[in-house]
C-alpha cells in the first residue's frame, strides 16, 4: 500500500459523497489479498495509475481513442416501442453495444494498454467469460502491437465459440482452461498464474471492477464516461435527472461506470441486476450479493458464493459474462449501505426482454445486458402498478452494456430458431400472406 | 478485522503501525529448524494435502514422511481456487474436495500425526476457508491438535491484523512468503511479521518441480537475512536429494511439495517414505 493511499485513507475529504473512492478499501470490502509474488506489480500499477490519471497527455490520449478508436460518446437511444411494455415509463438505452468490439469492454482495455505502455509491458494476458473482454483485450493488443494471450473457461469457448474465432483472428492466443469449473473463475486463476511466472513483461488486463487494489478502482475509473455521458445526454434529451438507472452485474464493471456519475444524485434509484440462472430457490445461479456470504476471492474481500468450507461454489448463468461467484467489492458496499438496490433476474426473465427488445426496438443486445432490461422492466412495471399516470412521467435508464451478436448460439437454442421457411411451402402453405396474395389475384380477375 | 480496522486503532497489530507481535518464543518449528542446525543439516520441509487421495491415506503419508526424515510437515488445505499451486497438486487437491475432505478433517489430520512421528506440523492455507470457519476458532482447534503454525501463500502480512492478533494468543506461527521481486522495504516487513521461518519462493511461478533451482533463491535468503528474517526455509522446485544439498547450503530448510504428491500418486504412502528417505540423504 502507497504511503499517498494511506493518507488519502487516514484523511478523508469532508463529505459525504460517495463518488471517486480511492480504494483499497470500501467499507469493509476490498483491500489487496494477493500472493506475495505479485505485490511489486500491484505497487507499480498502483503508481503508475495514480500518475497517470493526473497527467495530462496521458488523459488526452486515452480520450482521444475513446473517441476516435472506441467510438465514444456512446448514444443514448430511447426506446419508445419497449416503452409500451413497461407501464409507459420512458425508457433510454445507453448505447455501450455500439463502441468498437460490441461492449463497453473497451474502454477500460484501452485505459489499461496504455498503463501497460507505460511501464514497458509487452504482453497483455486477460481472463474472459462471456468473450467480450477477450476480444476487446486482443483489439488493443493488435493496436499497440503487444503479445496476447486470453484465458477462458472450457465451457465458454462452447457456448462463446464466434468470440474466440475473433481473438483468434485478432493474433490472441486463446487458452481453454480444464480446471474448476471450466468457466471465469477459473480463468482469472489461471490468468493468476501466468502473471505470478511471467511478472516482468506481462501486464493482466483484469476485465472486471473485481480483485485487488488498485483494480477496483483504476477499473471503475476507465468506465466513469458511461455514467458521466449518460447523465449529460438525459438532461439535454429530457431536462431532468432519471428516476432509474439498471445495469447487469457480473463482476460489475458495466454497472459501476453507469452508477458511478450517479451515485450523489440521491433522487435516482438505481438498480444492479445479478444473475438469477434458473432461480434463486435453485442452486444454479450467479446471485452472488443476494445470497452470497463475505469473503476474499482474487484479492479483494467482497460477497462471494461459498459453501460452509470456505469453497467458493460454482455459479450458474444462460450468460457467460455474468457466471461468477464473485462481484467487484465496491458493489458490495454499494448494497450494504442501501444505495444501490441489487436483485435477481432469471435466464428465462432475461431472455424474454432479450426478445422483447430485438422485436420492439430492432436492437439485438447482449444476454448480459439483457439482465438489465428484464430487471428494468419489472421495476418499470411496479411503478406502474402503484401509479399508472405518474409512471408516464418516469424516466429509466438502461446500460446496454453490449450487442448479442455473440449470444445468436444460445439464443438460436433457447427459441428454437434457425429453420427457414422453405419456399416450396408456400404455394400449398395457408399463411397469411399466400392467402391475401391468392385474394388480391382473384380481385384482379 | 481489515486495513480500515487498522487505521482506526481498533487492531492491535498492523503493517501501517509497524506494530507485530513480538517474537514467539514457544515456537515449536523455530526449536525445530535449531535442532537441525545443531545437527549441522538444513530442516526438511515435506507438503502433503489432507484428504488426498483420502483422509486416512493423507494421514498415513505424512506419517511415513514424518518417519523417514522429514522435520516439518506443511498439510495443504484443499481449495477450490488454489492460483499458487501448479497442476498436480492443483489436481490432487481437486480430487480431495471432490473425495469430500472437510476443514475439520485437518484437526484430526494433525492430531494422529503429531502423535506418530516427531515432525512438526504446519497448514498451509488459503485465507478463504479460515476467514469462513473463523480465524480464532480455527487456530484454537488447530493448536489443541498439537498445530505450530499456518503457511499462507495468498495473506500478505497488510491484510493479517487479525491473523496477528489470533496467532499471537495461541502460539502458532507465522510464515509468511517472500518473493525474489518482493522489495527491501517489504522483505522487512515480511521478516518482522513472520516467526518460526520465512517462505521464500526460489523462483517466480506457482508450484511444480523443475529441473534445476535458480540462483536467485540464494540471493534472496541473503537478503531476507539482510532483513532480520530468523529463519529461511526454501520452496519450490525441490525434487531430488542433490537439490537438498545445494539449498542447504545457504538456507536453514528446504521444502517438497510436487515430487511428494507424485510420489503419492504412483506408490502410496510407502513412496513418500521412500522419497524423504532419500531427499534426507539416509539410503
Amino acid at each position: 500500500m502507497s504511503e499517498q493511499l494511506a493518507d488519502a485513507f487516514l484523511n478523508p475529504q469532508e463529505s459525504d459523497s460517495l463518488k471517486n473512492a480511492p480504494g483499497p478499501y470500501f467499507g469493509k470490502y476490498g483491500g489487496q489479498w494477493m500472493p506475495e509474488s505479485l505485490m511489486a506489480a500491484m505497487e507499480e500499477l498502483e503508481e503508475t495509475f495514480n500518475k497517470a490519471k493526473e497527467d495530462t497527455e496521458f488523459m488526452e490520449e486515452f480520450q482521444r481513442l475513446s473517441r476516435e478508436y472506441s467510438n465514444r460518446p456512446s448514444l443514448l437511444t430511447e426506446a419508445p416501442r419497449f416503452s409500451e411494455h413497461a407501464g409507459g415509463v420512458r425508457f433510454f438505452l445507453k448505447r455501450e453495444d455500439l463502441n468498437h468490439t460490441g461492449s463497453h469492454k473497451i474502454n477500460n482495455v484501452i485505459g489499461q494498454a496504455l498503463l501497460a505502455k507505460r511501464m514497458g509491458k509487452t504482453r497483455l494476458i486477460a481472463e474472459t467469460g462471456a468473450g467480450q473482454h477477450g476480444v476487446a483485450t486482443a483489439t488493443a493488443a493488435a493496436l499497440f502491437g503487444m503479445e496476447c494471450v486470453v484465458y477462458m473457461g472450457e465451457e465458454d469457448t462452447e457456448r462463446q465459440a464466434l468470440n474466440v474465432a475473433r481473438m483468434q483472428l485478432l493474433g490472441a492466443t486463446v487458452i481453454a482452461v480444464q480446471t474448476g469449473s471450466r468457466t471465469l473463475k477459473d480463468a482469472i486463476n489461471e490468468a493468476l498464474r501466468d502473471w505470478v511466472a511471467n511478472v516482468e513483461n506481462t501486464h493482466y488486463l483484469l476485465g472486471t471492477a473485481a480483485g485487488a487494489h488498485p483494480f477496483p478502482a483504476m477499473v471503475r475509473f476507465f468506465h466513469d464516461a458511461i455514467g458521466t455521458e449518460a447523465r449529460e445526454q438525459i438532461q439535454e434529451l429530457t431536462g431532468k435527472l432519471p428516476d432509474g438507472i439498471a445495469a447487469c452485474v457480473g463482476g460489475g464493471s458495466n454497472a459501476i461506470g453507469m452508477f458511478h456519475a450517479f451515485l450523489d444524485d440521491r433522487d435516482v434509484q438505481i438498480f444492479g441486476f445479478e444473475a438469477g440462472g434458473d432461480g434463486i430457490d435453485t442452486p444454479r445461479h450467479a446471485a452472488t450479493i443476494n445470497l452470497g456470504r463475505p469473503g476474499v476471492l482474487h484479492g479483494a474481500v467482497t460477497y462471494l458464493m461459498q459453501n460452509e468450507d470456505g469453497q467458493i461454489i460454482e455459479s450458474h448463468s444462460i450468460s457467460a459474462g455474468l457466471d461468477y461467484p464473485g462481484v467487484g467489492p465496491e458493489h458490495s458496499y454499494l448494497n450494504d449501505i442501501g444505495r444501490v438496490s441489487y436483485q435477481p433476474v432469471t435466464d428465462a426473465e432475461a431472455m424474454d426482454a432479450l426478445r422483447l427488445l430485438c422485436q420492439t426496438e430492432g436492437i439485438i443486445p447482449a444476454i448480459e445486458s439483457a439482465h438489465a432490461l428484464a430487471g428494468a422492466l419489472r421495476v418499470a412495471n411496479e411503478w406502474a402498478k402503484e401509479d399508472p399516470e405518474g409512471a408516464r412521467e418516469k424516466i429509466m435508464i438502461v446500460c446496454l452494456s453490449g450487442r448479442g451478436d455473440k449470444d445468436m448460439g444460445t439464443a438460436l437454442e433457447w427459441f428454437k430458431l434457425g429453420k427457414a421457411i422453405p419456399s416450396s411451402s408456400l404455394t400449398t402453405g395457408n399463411t397469411e400472406a399466400t392467402n391475401e396474395r391468392k385474394a388480391q389475384k382473384s380481385e384482379q380477375k | 478485522m481489515t486495513y480500515q480496522d487498522a487505521i482506526s486503532g481498533a487492531a492491535k497489530y498492523s503493517v501501517l503501525n509497524k506494530s507485530f507481535p513480538a517474537p514467539n518464543t514457544d515456537s515449536k518449528l523455530a526449536a525445530k529448524i535449531a535442532q537441525c542446525k545443531a545437527e549441522g543439516r538444513p530442516a526438511l520441509v515435506g507438503y502433503l494435502p489432507v484428504g488426498y487421495p483420502s483422509v486416512e491415506e493423507s494421514i498415513a503419508a505424512a506419517i511415513e514422511l514424518g518417519k523417514n526424515g522429514a522435520d516439518i510437515i506443511e498439510l495443504g488445505i484443499p481449495y477450490s481456487d488454489p492460483v499458487m499451486d501448479g497442476p498436480v497438486i492443483q489436481k490432487a487437491t481437486e480430487e480431495a474436495i471432490e473425495n469430500g475432505f472437510r476443514l475439520t478433517d485437518t484437526f484430526r489430520a494433525t492430531r494422529e500425526i503429531t502423535a506418530a512421528c516427531d515432525a512438526v506440523v504446519t497448514v498451509m492455507t488459503y485465507w478463504n476457508p479460515i476467514l469462513r470457519f473463523g480465524v480464532d476458532e480455527f487456530a484454537r482447534e488447530f493448536s489443541e491438535a498439537g498445530g505450530s503454525g499456518l503457511i499462507t501463500p495468498d495473506l500478505v502480512p497488510n491484510e493479517a491484523s487479525e491473523w496477528f492478533e489470533v496467532s499471537e494468543k495461541y502460539g502458532l506461527d507465522r510464515i509468511f512468503l517472500a518473493a525474489i521481486s518482493s522489495s527491501t522495504e517489504r522483505l522487512h516487513m515480511i521478516s518482522e511479521a513472520s516467526s518460526g521461518f520465512v517462505y521464500a519462493v526460489s523462483v517466480m511461478g506457482v508450484t511444480g518441480a523443475r529441473s534445476s533451482v535458480n540462483n536467485a533463491a540464494h540471493s534472496l535468503v541473503e537478503n531476507l537475512r539482510s532483513a532480520g528474517a530468523p529463519n529461511v526455509c526454501v520452496g519450490l522446485g525441490v525434487s531430488k536429494r542433490e537439490h537438498v544439498e545445494e539449498i542447504g547450503a545457504y538456507a536453514d530448510g528446504v521444502i517438497v511439495g510436487t515430487a511428494l504428491v507424485k510420489a503419492l500418486q504412483s506408490g502410496g504412502p510407502e513412496a513418500v517414505g521412500q522419497l524423504a528417505r532419500e531427499l534426507a540423504g539416509r539410503q
